[in-house]
């Protein structure tokens, strides 16, 4: 299962210091990490939340400073990409996963997979025994979609201002946080759902 | 892509005025009054959820509001949903807010009340409602409405296995096994129809179809494809989906750590023929029941688990034949690699469970094995096979060497820079440590390939590092896997050097890197490089021409990927030393402080480097001959050639104090008798000479004036070694009045500040009044163990203020 998936900043925000970053999007599946386990019993709704958040945030600066270390040593230069060049970007973007301890910060071993493209970062943080090949996938298939029907590549906001198209696109493609073994022909149904949706 | 403008829209959802918040609620509360909802409103519940999750802090909305959500969200139009549901879970739920539990959940309501929940009792609730949704069918609603069931109860399963019932748990086998095993195999009706084919022959219903065109044989599996997909079609591709999961919850003993002992057991009764042992009866009887069922075609004699584990055992194999098909698309034969990943998972999983059905797995997986073994785009399917051979190859005395030559002969050298592979390769190392130890001990010699992940992506390898390298050092290759980690940052060049060089043909000039890759790619260096590159342990610790392999990658100092290595080798050198005390014998350690000595020279030349490998050094240095005092003795030699040279002070001078340091401490007859007086007088002659000559001049051009801590260890090692050899006192007192002399004249040439002269000066004085009472002095400068050593209760002095302090505790009122 895949716990969250979020879009945010990988490169240099001014309001925020060097190795923060500005989560845009974010969606944890399941159950509160917490509240099934003996140690956060007596947390208030309003506190589990907060630790949710900051937990989200936590997996940005970590995948932040994986990307940053990566480019330094790739020594690859971030080229902006036009709109309409989606395709072009993704297969420029950088990939790579970062291993997260039991603990640091959800309570068992977890690997986030991230994309960087330019200056986001889109990351899908999956459970042990989790098919990475396939969350591989389901990745690359959702920043497409994330990139073309949200516009990121402009200069938009429309990845703040229309996160419900990311909520449908996810429940599609990975409902619940459940990754789908889809063929091509499951996939373009699906998809055909989603494009529906968002011409509304 | 991130702009100024969302940066400011963050800033203002979360400075947003309360006032100004309650008219926005007020606003939305008359906009929401209508049905339908138009884009305004939509924009303004846009706006409201990314208001409330700009911010960590919650912000609660007033009630009448959020029960107008609670009720929009079973409202029939999904973006209704949607929106409900995302704001929704920003805020808190409503105490006794109780969704409706009476009809049907969807989707967006059921991820809700999952984020939500809060006790074993509300996933109960959630798991029976969605399963008695499941049995009832209502034959009319949309073709996705039960979609979510399997990934929701999934999802619960992850948290809370046990909110399931054996009922529950029964009925879910049996629709899986129906979805999975008997899914339709005749397409469904297209959503895309073509204008032309409407005609009574295009309502024919036709089969469905593998990935490379030709028309399916068999039972449908998510390899199959079709212009549309009935309900159950679907139903097996989310049943497929969760499979493993599945098994892996409910389906017990099924982890990658089974008792070897039973599983031996069982192995030896299985192949003495139906000799069975009356220890393991039930096992082996259920066994037996599968071994029939293998033969015979009607597995419905089987409980419902016992059903579904022989049915996910078809349906992988059958993926596993579907996967040799070209598929047409480039996302289908990604597809089919992830599945051949899962099959073979899967398999491992329900052999675990069943070790009979290992026999009929194997040959199946030696055959994929042979099929995809050199194949470097397939390397990732490698791995769960690897994982299958290590469980079960023993119970199926298969010879497993080919998987390992593979897998840590092969992989780390191609491809060294797939970072998925890596990850997934060492987490495989990690997760079966034990299990490698024991039945691939081959493993400890592939370190030199193994390291090269790491060369290549520090920052994200080091941790796993950090947890394997342990497993890695054997007393037989505990030297070369040092001189290795210390040659990591050339290791790494050489790997940046090699990507170069496969990239770029040899004619083009490369820019700044010429000299280390035309190094590189020149014949009479070959021999460096491939010593670097080797892939196992064994040809040798170190190569000769080290210091010629250092001038050659110079210019790699200062490449990203080498400074990153670099910085993680200290790390390394920790864990290498923390665990080889564990295990190695005197002999050992005394050749790896001669390589520590060694190397201290031997190093690239990169900054910050050396200086901290010196630092890492010194330590365990110290440590090492505080665990093993006879060291120093044994190893004197090369120790005082070391201290003896007034080069060292300057160039390396952490080492240098702390090698001092032992000498004067552990070079005693208590820490080995074969400490004789010609060696305290040796040792002595060759640190007073290196004291006399760094406090007589300046320090050579280039070079700073020594610390003072420098100077006070030379001075305090004099001073121990004369105390135990009373005829060097007078030296010593000499030395130090000169000094006194020299410093009274006023600045010095080789001390740069005033007050650590002022220091330097005191402590001569302390040791010079210290030796005139040589009786005392050995026991003030070393003392024996039992002084340093607390005693408390034991130690008849101590003991009585304890005693004291106890007792008045005691009775004191308060």
């Amino acid at each position: 299962m895949v716990r969250c998936f979020l879009i945010h900043t990988v490169c240099p925000v001014s309001a925020l210091s060097a190795g923060e970053s500005r989560v845009l999007y974010s969606r944890v599946f399941g159950p509160d990490d917490g509240v099934l386990s003996e140690r956060h019993r007596e947390l208030s709704p309003e506190e589990r939340r907060l630790l949710q958040k900051e937990k989200v945030a936590a997996v940005a600066r970590q995948v932040r400073s994986a990307v940053s270390l990566s480019r330094e040593s790739s020594g690859r230069l971030i080229v902006e990409t036009m709109p309409g060049e989606e395709n072009l970007a993704l297969q420029d973007a950088d990939c790579g996963v970062v291993r997260l301890r039991a603990g640091d910060p959800f309570s068992e071993e977890t690997s986030a997979l991230w994309l960087g493209v330019q200056s986001l970062g889109f990351t899908l943080v999956c459970e042990p025994h989790e098919n990475l090949l396939l969350a591989e996938g389901t990745l690359r298939n959702l920043t497409r979609h994330c990139l073309e029907h949200l516009h990121m590549l402009g200069q938009g906001s429309e990845v703040l201002l229309k996160s419900n198209r990311i909520d449908v696109l996810l429940s599609r493609l990975l409902p619940h946080g459940q990754l789908l073994f889809l063929n091509h022909r499951f996939a373009q149904s699906l998809e055909k759902e989603v494009a529906a949706y968002m011409a509304k | 892509m991130y702009s100024h403008a969302s940066e400011s829209l963050i800033k203002q959802a979360r400075e947003i005025q309360e006032s100004e918040l309650q008219k926005f609620y007020s606003r939305l509360m008359k906009m929401l009054q209508g049905k339908e909802l138009g884009h305004d409103t939509v924009d303004s519940l846009q706006r409201l959820h990314l208001i409330l999750s700009a911010t960590k802090y919650t912000r609660t909305l007033p009630l009448e509001l959020q029960k107008r959500f609670v009720a929009l969200l079973s409202s029939p139009a999904e973006q209704h949903q949607v929106l409900s549901a995302a704001v929704l879970r920003e805020t808190l739920p409503l105490t006794g807010q109780e969704l409706n539990y009476n009809h049907q959940l969807n989707s967006h309501a059921a991820g809700l009340l999952l984020s939500q929940a809060v006790s074993r009792g509300d996933l109960s609730s959630l798991c029976t409602q969605l399963l008695r949704n499941l049995e009832s069918r209502p034959s009319e609603g949309p073709t996705h409405s039960l979609m979510h069931t399997l990934p929701v109860l999934n999802s619960v399963l992850t948290h809370s296995p046990e909110c399931l019932s054996e009922d529950q748990m029964t009925l879910v086998s049996k629709k899986l096994v129906d979805w999975l095993r008997y899914a339709s195999v005749m397409q469904g009706v297209g959503t895309s129809s073509g204008g032309f084919f409407t005609g009574p022959r295009s309502r024919q219903p036709v089969p469905i179809a593998e990935l490379d065109g030709s028309v399916s044989g068999d039972f449908f599996t998510v390899l199959c494809v079709g212009q549309g997909f009935t309900e159950d079609q679907w139903m097996n591709v989310y049943s497929f989906s969760m499979l493993r999961h599945w098994l892996l919850t409910y389906h017990s003993s099924c982890s990658t750590t089974v008792d070897a002992a039973n599983r031996l057991q069982l192995s030896l009764s299985l192949s003495h023929s139906h000799s069975f042992s009356n220890d393991d009866r039930s096992e082996v009887d259920g066994s037996v029941v599968s071994m029939v069922s293998a033969t015979s075609s009607s597995s419905r004699l089987l409980p419902p688990k016992e059903r579904l584990r022989e049915k996910a055992f078809q349906y992988c194999q059958r993926l596993i034949e579907q996967s040799d098909r070209k598929a047409h698309k480039k996302t289908d034969t990604e597809l089919q690699k992830a599945c051949l990943v899962e099959a073979v998972c899967i398999l491992d999983c329900v052999c675990v469970e069943d070790a009979s059905l290992v026999y009929r797995t194997f040959p199946c997986i030696k055959a994929l094995f042979g099929r995809l073994s050199s194949e470097l785009s397939y390397a990732r399917v490698l791995l769960p096979i690897a994982q299958f051979y290590l469980n079960h190859g023993e119970i199926a005395a298969v010879d497993c060497e080919n998987v390992w030559k593979v897998v840590f002969g092969r992989f780390p050298t191609e491809l060294f820079n797939d970072p998925f592979l890596a990850h997934e390769l060492l987490r495989f190392l990690r997760l079966n440590l034990e299990s490698i130890e024991l039945r691939v001990p081959q493993y400890t010699r592939y370190f030199p390939n193994l390291l090269k992940f790491l060369a290549w992506d520090s920052p994200a390898m080091v941790d796993d590092f950090v947890d394997l390298l342990p497993s890695m050092v054997t007393t037989g290759t505990a030297v070369e896997l040092l001189h290795t980690l210390l040659d990591l940052p050339c290791l790494s060049a050489t790997l940046v050097l090699q990507h170069r060089s496969t990239c770029l043909p040899i004619s083009e000039p490369v820019g700044r890197s010429f000299v280390s890759l035309d190094a590189f790619r020149n014949p009479s260096f070959r021999g460096l490089f491939l010593f670097l590159l080797r892939t196992e342990a064994g040809s040798g610790d170190t190569m000769d021409r080290l210091s010629t392999l250092h001038e050659l990658l110079v210019e790699a100092a200062d490449w990203p990927r080498v400074t990153q290595c670099a910085r993680t080798v200290p790390v390394l050198l920790h864990v290498f030393f923390n665990t080889i005390v564990t295990i190695a014998d005197e002999k050992l350690l005394a050749h790896l402080i001669l390589v520590l000595l060694e190397r201290s020279s031997l190093l690239l030349n990169i900054p910050a480097y050396i200086k901290e490998i010196h630092r890492v050094f010194s330590c365990h240095l110290l440590r090492l001959c505080k665990l093993h005092p006879s060291l120093v003795v044994n190893q004197s030699h090369e120790l005082l050639e070391f201290a003896g040279s007034t080069a060292n002070v300057y160039s390396k001078e952490e080492l240098y104090t702390h090698v001092v340091w032992v000498l004067g401490e552990y070079l005693s007859v208590s820490c080995d008798s074969r400490c004789s007086v010609s060696l305290i007088t040796s040792c002595f002659e060759a640190l007073e000479a290196v004291l006399f000559e760094i406090t007589s001049s300046a320090p050579p051009t280039g070079m700073v004036c020594p610390a003072p801590k420098v100077i006070n260890t030379l001075m305090s090692a004099l001073a121990k070694l004369a105390s135990r050899s009373h005829d060097l006192i007078p030296r010593v007192s000499l030395f130090l009045s000169k000094l006194r002399t020299v410093t009274r004249s006023g600045s010095v040439a080789w001390c740069s500040d005033e007050e650590d002269l002022v220091a330097i000066v005191t402590r001569g004085e302390e040791l010079w009044s210290l030796l005139k009472a040589p009786g005392v002095a050995q026991s003030v400068l070393t003392p024996p163990p039992h002084v340093i050593a607390p005693q408390w209760h034991r130690d008849t002095n101590v003991a009585l203020p304890l005693q004291l302090r106890a007792l008045t505790s005691l009775t004191h009122s308060q």
